[in-house]
């Protein structure tokens, strides 16, 4: 009997709660007229819809990656049962889903659909003489009698896996196109026409696109994967497509849990530096400054080294070594959090400074409205699309941070896998001949593509939400028809 | 002058424009004709929104990128300006035709001197480099009358006053000789005695150099000054087309006899004024009928199922209008005469309300790391008022003469430097935080900008609901939506209109809803900033009306701040003129307005441009000349000294003391006595 014990680290309280509050977030905006109108431009824009696909992907990779249990080990045969023992590993649901891609783990390095090993070996041939050759590899096209059927096994397999990705994609499809064909009294075929030509005022047609992509990538990975090592495999064999996507979560939870940091500390500072002024103001400015003047990655890594000795010397409060490297983790949001606070305290400040002179505050400071509640409901929901803007805006950069960070080494914790630990690998990597590109190539592509679909998606939320931002398409057209 | 008829500079020819916007086509311009010939003004008048400016931009093809000519022709020259390639156009723009726009502030580069600005124009239209260049910009800028123009040339925007930045956008548009002058609002963002220096200029300017003029603007003041010729637009459509004097004294349209009526001044407490009801419809209309019929008096069904076309009335008057096709003439006939005012609702005063005593706001200059002290502007210095319940008072004066301030720091918005004010017995400055928030309820502010004064973020309730939650009044939250729902009805807004936003009304129901906000809480006294001046002349009408019925009904008292002497006229019982933050004359409307005795007062009610042309012709005193002076470091003795056309010694030497020439009338001036 196979039992378990959930395990709640603290990084997936706080991004459950990140997730609460979105969930509330899109409650509100649906509620607010003119926020579900910025959101409708936003969603009206086709690149920002594919980028919205490829970011809940990896958010699915994540969510799924966050919930985590330790398995019951099993007992051996005739040992009276007094306790269940848990084992050390922490799992998630995650490595459940990828249970073939943990377990079939070749000795050393592999290139990307190998069916041997990248390097000659010492092998003994079965009369005993010792010679040097590609061995096979365990897993690795293990099931191909001969290596030469390669490559058509490939293509069979991707297409079995191409056409299941369709599949799911055909399911996926059907609720949005019924929708579609029922807010506009369409028949199914002219909604599915026109979900796909883009003729729908939401940009259905690059959500769709993307999600072909998506989906189809996914089956063939899943297809694939389950008889090569899509990606190869690093030093020590491990599957390099597994690591990728165990380093997803690490990139997902350093760019979002770190803004929980950063939205009080920002927000409060600047709008009390905007609205007291004088001494306040002085005071709160000075302390942005003297931070944003130090290079950040000195502050971090004194930080974070601090932060190690604490966990290290208080090593019992960590049952696993999982929790351990999850409260560095925790520990890195929270000072790199702390430290970017000071680009949102500035422009609060700054539109806080510009908004108090308006007539509606002066308006409320005749009632006698307290300040505080004049900064509540006055100026901050008029400031709100700049923390909206910079936080989307600032996400890309934090995926980016760390894998600064853990390339110089002081990042999260070395057993756990992120982006810049697979770059930071790849120094040595590169300096081989023959070099071992597909590690590297498969975290800069997957980071890639994770920062180039946030920024995509910032652009369109900037300009849906800025009422600078685009001044000759937007602004003009509703300036001429008043 | 020679009475030939003058060539024809420029003639607009059906000319369309449309912007293409997410609410459908925006007919910004629809089949526009017009002409005007060398050295005449051509004025375009309507209110916002009525596509006067898109005529200009039209005109020199600087249209917004989803707008396009939808047809028609722009002759000038012999050629269709339509048809041109841009690099040719660019030729055009400053070379024959050249624009001067409403904001002198930011139509110029603050990163260049005045100089190379000019020396820009006179390089790509003249061909002018170097000492040559140098001299026609020394010459350019003495024509527009800014004195020592070779040092001037050499300084920056921001050394400039508003009316000097003027003069030089004036300079630069004469720089390419054109042939034709646009000027969008030239003198909107200008102070009463700087438009009329700038009106002058721009008169002058065209009779020496024979140019054609077309005046954009919203204010019948200035056309009656200015203008030979006047179309008055609606809704993208020229609906009259008349010679002034035809205009002034028979305006045909029923828009145009409305424009006149709305106006404040000459009315003095005589009635209510006359209002046009609803706003200008949106121009993605798609127009059947009349445009102006949803709000004509006289409209009747012909008008909503036909659109009118032109119909000449002699002496070069034509106008789009039913009333005028000789079958309806009977109707003209009948309708005639049949507007009757109502009478304006009497007011009756009560015991002094408000007093204000020596009341002054100075603000420290700081200068140098330690943020020392070096200077006091002094926006208030000791300003004396005192107002009865049930009465208007209006503090009159300049931009930048201190008022809004005086207006805040009465509220204690801002904190006064010293004196105080008195509120029904109450020593506001005296006041600590929690007695004052109680005695908020007594006095509100009303504020300029209808768009900036209300959260765009909360609904209209809400809105007026703020005051009477933050001040703990009006009970549970049933009571207070009942009477909110009540003042609302008060001010003229619809029940249904409480849960919708500000950005769904428009600048008068703003404003409305801006007023009920501070009738919310049953306010004694309420300061009035400008109140109507965002507002076009129709809507102004209505919150001057709605102002006055609620002083009526409830025996409010007004502290009403405003440069706009029509409205002066209109509404104000006493009237405090102010000048560099003291009050220089003070009295009851009918002895201030009517026998003036500062010289600031005189030139002030001088300088405001009248719609009636008696008073634009007999206008025999010269405009002040000069600035107003840095309230930082006002001129000593008397602040007027330097502009005043009377000064003697002795007004340079003190400041004089206040004179009372009656009860209620003192004026500080040394010539008084």
């Amino acid at each position: 009997m196979r039992d378990f014990q959930i395990v709640v680290l603290w990084s997936d309280v706080l991004f459950a709660v990140l997730l609460a509050a979105l969930a509330a977030g899109v409650a509100y905006a649906f509620r607010h007229e003119h926020l579900r109108r910025a959101w409708h431009t936003v969603f009206a824009n086709r690149s920002a819809m594919a980028a919205l696909v490829i970011l809940l992907a990896y958010l699915l990779v994540t969510v799924l990656d966050s919930f985590h249990y330790r398995p019951a080990l099993d007992q051996p045969d005739g040992v009276p049962q007094t306790k269940v023992q848990y084992s050390v590993e922490v799992l998630s649901l995650l490595d459940v889903a990828l249970t073939t891609l943990r377990d079939t783990r070749e000795k050393t390095y592999s290139a990307p659909f190998a069916t041997h090993f990248f390097e000659k070996q010492m092998l003994e041939a079965p009369d005993g003489k010792q010679y040097r050759d590609y061995p096979r590899l365990k897993f690795g096209g293990a099931h191909l009698k001969d290596p030469a059927e390669r490559a058509g096994d490939i293509a069979v397999r991707a297409a079995g896996g191409a056409a299941l990705g369709g599949m799911l994609w055909l399911l996926a499809m059907l609720p949005i196109v019924r929708g579609v064909a029922c807010s506009h009294q369409w028949t199914l075929t002219k909604a599915a026409r026109e979900v796909l030509r883009g003729g729908t005022q939401i940009a259905w047609d690059g959500f769709a696109w993307a999600l072909l992509f998506v989906l189809v990538l996914a089956g063939v990975l899943g297809t694939l994967s389950g008889h090569y090592h899509v990606f190869g495999t690093d030093a020590t064999g491990n599957d390099v497509l597994y690591q990728t996507l165990k380093a997803m979560r690490v990139a997902l939870m350093i760019g979002t849990l770190a803004t929980l940091v950063v939205l009080p500390l920002g927000i409060g500072l600047g709008l009390a530096a905007g609205y007291y002024r004088g001494w306040v103001d002085d005071t709160i400015q000075y302390i942005y400054t003297v931070i944003s003047s130090i290079p950040y990655v000195l502050l971090i890594a004194a930080a974070s080294l601090m932060m190690t000795m604490l966990i290290e010397r208080n090593g019992a409060l960590f049952a696993t070594a999982a929790s351990r490297a999850d409260a560095k983790l925790v520990a890195l949001c929270a000072i790199i959090g702390a430290i970017s606070w000071t680009t949102l305290c500035r422009l609060i400040r700054a539109e806080t400074l510009k908004l108090r002179e308006l007539d509606y505050v002066q308006a409320a400071r005749c009632f006698g409205v307290s300040s505080l509640r004049i900064m509540l409901r006055h100026i901050l929901p008029n400031a709100f699309h700049i923390v909206l803007i910079t936080v989307v805006l600032d996400f890309s950069g934090l995926v980016l941070a760390e894998a600064v960070l853990s390339f110089v080494g002081v990042g999260v914790d070395p057993t756990s896998i992120s982006f810049g630990m697979m770059i930071n690998k790849a120094r040595g990597e590169l300096a081989r001949d023959p070099l071992i590109w597909w590690s590297i190539s498969a975290a800069f592509v997957f980071m890639v593509s994770l920062v180039l679909a946030a920024n995509l998606f910032a652009d369109a939320v900037r300009e849906a939400f800025d009422p600078r931002a685009l001044p000759s398409r937007r602004r003009l057209r509703l300036g001429a028809a008043k | 002058m020679n009475q030939a008829p003058a060539e024809t500079v420029l003639a607009l020819r059906e000319l369309s424009m449309h912007i293409d916007s997410e609410r459908g086509v925006v007919r910004a311009l629809d089949r526009v004709s017009f002409e005007i010939r060398a050295g005449e003004t051509f004025a375009l008048l309507g209110e916002s929104g009525c596509g006067k400016s898109m005529t200009a931009l039209s005109l020199m093809r600087l249209l917004p990128p989803a707008g396009r000519v939808a047809g028609g022709e722009v002759r000038m020259g012999g050629r269709d300006l339509c048809s041109l390639t841009e690099a040719q156009m660019r030729r055009v723009r400053g070379g024959d035709l050249a624009m001067i726009f409403q904001e002198p502030g930011t139509s110029l580069n603050a990163v260049l001197t005045v100089g190379q600005q000019l020396g820009e124009v006179l390089a790509i239209h003249r061909g002018l480099k170097g000492e040559a260049a140098r001299a026609e910009a020394v010459a350019l800028m003495k024509q527009v009358g800014i004195p020592d123009p070779e040092r001037r040339l050499n300084e920056y925007p921001f050394q400039f006053s508003g009316g000097m930045k003027q003069r030089v956008m004036i300079a630069m548009a004469l720089a390419g000789k054109p042939k034709l002058l646009i000027a969008d609002e030239p003198t909107t963002a200008l102070d009463v005695t700087i438009q009329a220096q700038v009106l002058d200029l721009m008169a002058t300017l065209q009779r020496e150099q024979r140019m054609a003029m077309m005046l954009i603007t919203h204010d019948l003041g200035v056309v009656a000054k200015m203008a030979h010729r006047i179309g008055v637009m609606y809704a993208g459509h020229l609906i009259e087309e008349a010679p002034r004097e035809r205009f002034f004294t028979k305006p045909a349209h029923p828009y145009s006899v409305k424009l006149f009526e709305a106006l404040p001044e000459g009315h003095r407490q005589a009635g209510k004024l006359a209002t046009i009801p609803g706003s200008v419809p949106p121009l993605t209309t798609d127009f059947i009928g009349c445009r102006f019929a949803e709000r004509c008096p006289h409209a009747w069904d012909r008008c909503r199922g036909e659109a009118p076309s032109w119909h000449e009335l002699g002496e070069g008057q034509r106008v789009r209008c039913h009333l005028y096709d000789a079958i309806e003439a009977g109707r003209l006939a009948s309708r005639s005469g049949a507007a009757e005012q109502a009478a304006k609702p009497a007011t009756r005063s009560g015991e002094t309300l408000l007093e204000v005593e020596q009341l002054q706001v100075h603000f420290p200059i700081k200068r140098g790391v330690f943020q020392r002290t070096v200077g006091q502007v002094k926006a208030v210095d000791g300003v004396n008022l005192s107002l009865r319940a049930g009465r208007t008072l209006a503090l009159v004066g300049e931009s930048g003469c201190g008022k809004t301030t005086a207006g805040k720091a009465i509220l204690r918005l801002i904190e006064p430097t010293g004196g105080g004010a008195r509120l029904g017995g109450a020593d506001l400055g005296a006041l600590d935080t929690k007695s004052l928030r109680a005695i908020r309820s007594k006095m509100q502010m009303v504020f300029q900008d209808p768009f900036g004064s209300l959260n765009p973020r909360l609904r209209v309730a809400e809105i007026i609901d703020e005051g009477m939650d933050a001040l703990g009044i009006g009970g549970d939250v049933a009571t207070r939506r009942e009477r909110i729902l009540e003042i609302m009805r008060l001010v003229g807004l619809r029940p249904e209109m409480a849960d919708r936003y500000p950005h769904e009304f428009s600048g008068g129901q703003r404003q409305r809803i801006a007023v009920a906000r501070a009738l919310a809480v049953s306010p004694q006294l309420i300061v009035c900033d400008e109140p109507t001046s965002a507002l076009d002349v129709s809507v102004q009408a209505q919150i001057l009306n709605l102002l006055q019925e609620l002083q009526a009904e409830l025996g409010l008292a007004y502290l009403f701040i405003t440069h706009n002497i029509g409205v002066v006229e209109y509404l104000a019982h006493e009237v405090a003129v102010m000048y560099l933050g003291r009050i220089v004359e003070q009295g009851s409307a009918e002895e201030v307005l009517k026998s003036p005795r500062h010289p600031y007062t005189q030139a002030l009610l001088a300088a405001v441009p009248r719609a009636d042309l008696s008073a634009a012709q007999a206008n025999g005193m010269p405009p002040l000349k000069g600035d107003l002076p840095s309230p930082s470091n006002p001129p000593q003795g008397c602040h007027f000294h330097p502009r005043c056309p009377k000064a003697a010694d002795a007004c340079r030497q003190a400041y004089p003391e206040r004179v009372a020439l009656s009860s209620t009338h003192t004026v500080a001036c040394h010539f008084a006595r």
